[in-house]
């Protein structure tokens, strides 16, 4: 479930990425429709959250320590809101560019994160 | 997050009110990716320091040493960033310099050295692990508040 969950979110991170790149390529800033696909990004952030915390409540270990597991799913869920939060303070190309950052980076905290849990 | 009012009602007094004077933005249009980025690395490299500082630091303090420095500089520039004006753009300036100057001589420290490093720094091997933004992200820098604004008050 953790697994499949960090690789879907993954996916929908790069393709949030590359969404909003080419808003910013197309000179455009971030829209409604954009920050939909936010909300669907970090909503599977926030199920990843609870699955992680549910298992390991269940007794379950990450590999690379429990402090670093939960840092970077609590990083995991911040980023894409943070950078949805810039883009609406920046409502030119630069707010999109800054979203298909924050995706980059998603992308790999979840990566970074099935190394730790130890997929 | 600094939204213009807020930028513009620090320091500024009892004018902001009626004409809202502002320090001159430094992270407008490119200025707020950069901010994003510099945001990020300041969360990387201080929650791991912090982490491996607290549980490990016997293991290769230096290494761990000198990724608490890399984010407290990143931290500074960061600040400075969503500070605004040109101070604020001088010290960013030269943290930028101290920063590149950093990651050239730890990453080459780390290459010429092995020994002295038994786990990575932040700035190992000029970034490589963090896909050599440290090195990329100063020269960046730089050149974004290469000069000052031409709203400068």
């Amino acid at each position: 479930m953790l697994d499949a969950l960090t690789i879907a979110i993954s996916a929908a991170a790069l393709a949030l990425a590359a969404w909003c790149g080419f808003a910013a390529y197309r000179d455009q800033p971030t829209k409604d429709w954009h920050f939909i696909g936010m909300a669907v990004v970090t909503l599977l952030t926030v199920v990843q959250l609870i699955v992680g915390i549910v298992r390991l409540a269940q007794g379950q270990e990450a590999d690379q320590g429990t402090t670093i597991f939960v840092s970077y799913l609590l990083g995991a869920f911040a980023c894409v809101p943070v950078s949805g939060f810039l883009s609406l303070a920046e409502r030119t190309r630069w707010g999109s560019a800054t979203v298909a950052a924050g995706g980059v980076v998603l992308a790999v905290l979840e990566v970074r994160l099935y190394d730790i849990w130890g997929g | 997050m600094a939204t213009p009012e807020k930028a513009g009602e620090s320091g500024s007094g009892g004018e902001a009110a009626e004409a809202p004077r502002r320090r001159n933005r430094l992270i407008s249009g490119p200025g707020t990716l950069l901010l994003w980025v510099y945001g990020v690395m300041v969360v990387g490299a201080v929650s791991r320091s912090a982490v491996q500082i607290s549980t490990e630091f016997d293991h290769a303090p230096l290494a761990y040493s000198l990724s608490a420095l890399a984010g407290l500089v990143y931290g500074f520039i960061t600040y400075s960033l969503v500070r605004g004006g040109e101070k604020a753009r001088r010290a960013a300036l030269v943290c930028c310099v101290a920063e590149l100057v950093g990651v050239l001589t730890v990453g080459t420290w780390t290459l010429a050295d092995k020994a002295a490093f038994p786990d990575a720094t932040v700035w190992s091997d000029y970034g490589m692990g963090y896909l050599f933004i440290p090195v990329l992200l100063p020269l960046t820098a730089l050149w974004w508040l290469r000069r000052p604004r031409p709203d400068a008050d």
